[in-house]
């Protein structure tokens, strides 16, 4: 099992991660409203995967992701924002994220994302 | 602003409604209205745009609505505060998308969620915005965009 943190300054957001992934093969360990608390949250439980948003306060998702990978590069980000231009995508994967899914997003698309995202784990 | 430009919004509002179990959305036709007497239902969601766009997107709606939105989506606590943060975050996806079409430029600030109507601090008072109507379920709501472009 996996170990997972979600960052999104939406709780209704976070909620939906947090029902919609597979409980099977992740466990959340944390949640977080911004890059601020999601350092910190790191920090404590060293997840394994981390679903990131890209707009929030105090410190946005970009920078935090820069953040992280400083922290730990093994670790595996999902964006999950609803900026959908190239540019934004490839900025993101260019500071550590392996993954991206746009918003709106369905609870499969969560699945398969996150899947595909720690595939390597089920191999 | 050209229809191409408020074609986007309506896309990004139809396609947060069909991932909503409730898909059947419908848009009505877009209107200009006069910022000194702006649309709004209960509760708006708004985003700041900066860069080459300036100005604001909003999502307005009826508590009912965004009641029945979040258990479309799943969420059974339909308490006051997730109603902000839904309303906040449909107007943040709206605008979010519209970035496919206007390219990372169109810069999003994170969403002010009000009681009512915007305020002049966001919805300049000499210019216009244009309304896109939604109807959903029994419930009537807008996507407005008020840009200099």
């Amino acid at each position: 099992m996996l170990s997972l943190m979600i960052v999104d300054d939406s709780n209704i957001i976070r909620r939906k991660i947090e029902r919609g992934n597979d409980a099977k093969k992740f466990k959340v360990v944390a949640t977080a409203a911004n890059g601020v608390e999601a350092i910190e949250c790191f920090v404590a439980t060293r997840p394994d995967v981390v679903t990131m948003d890209l707009t929030m306060p105090e410190m946005d998702g970009i920078a935090c992701i820069q953040q992280l990978m400083a922290l730990d590069a093994g670790v595996r980000i999902l964006v999950v924002s609803a900026l959908s231009d190239k540019a934004t995508g490839i900025a993101a994967l260019k500071q550590g994220a392996r993954g991206f899914l746009c918003k709106p997003f369905t609870d499969k698309q969560l699945t398969d994302a996150l899947v595909e995202l720690t595939e390597d784990d089920y191999v | 602003m050209s229809e191409e430009t408020l074609q986007v919004f309506i896309d990004g509002a139809v396609r947060f409604f069909e991932h909503t179990n409730d898909k059947e959305v419908k848009v009505g036709t877009p209107y200009l209205v006069e910022n000194n007497n702006p649309a709004a239902y209960d509760l708006t969601g708004i985003i700041g745009i900066s860069g080459p766009c300036r100005g604001c997107v909003y999502f307005t709606a009826p508590r009912i609505l965004l009641k029945h939105l979040l258990l479309s989506i799943g969420e059974t606590d339909t308490r006051g505060e997730h109603l902000f943060d839904l309303v906040g975050e449909v107007a943040n996806t709206i605008s979010g998308n519209a970035r496919t079409t206007f390219g990372h430029e169109f810069t999003i600030s994170v969403p002010i969620m009000l009681e009512g109507a915007p305020s002049h601090i966001h919805l300049p008072e000499n210019l216009r915005s244009y309304v896109i109507p939604i109807y959903w379920k029994a419930y009537h709501a807008a996507v407005v965009i008020c840009l200099d472009v």
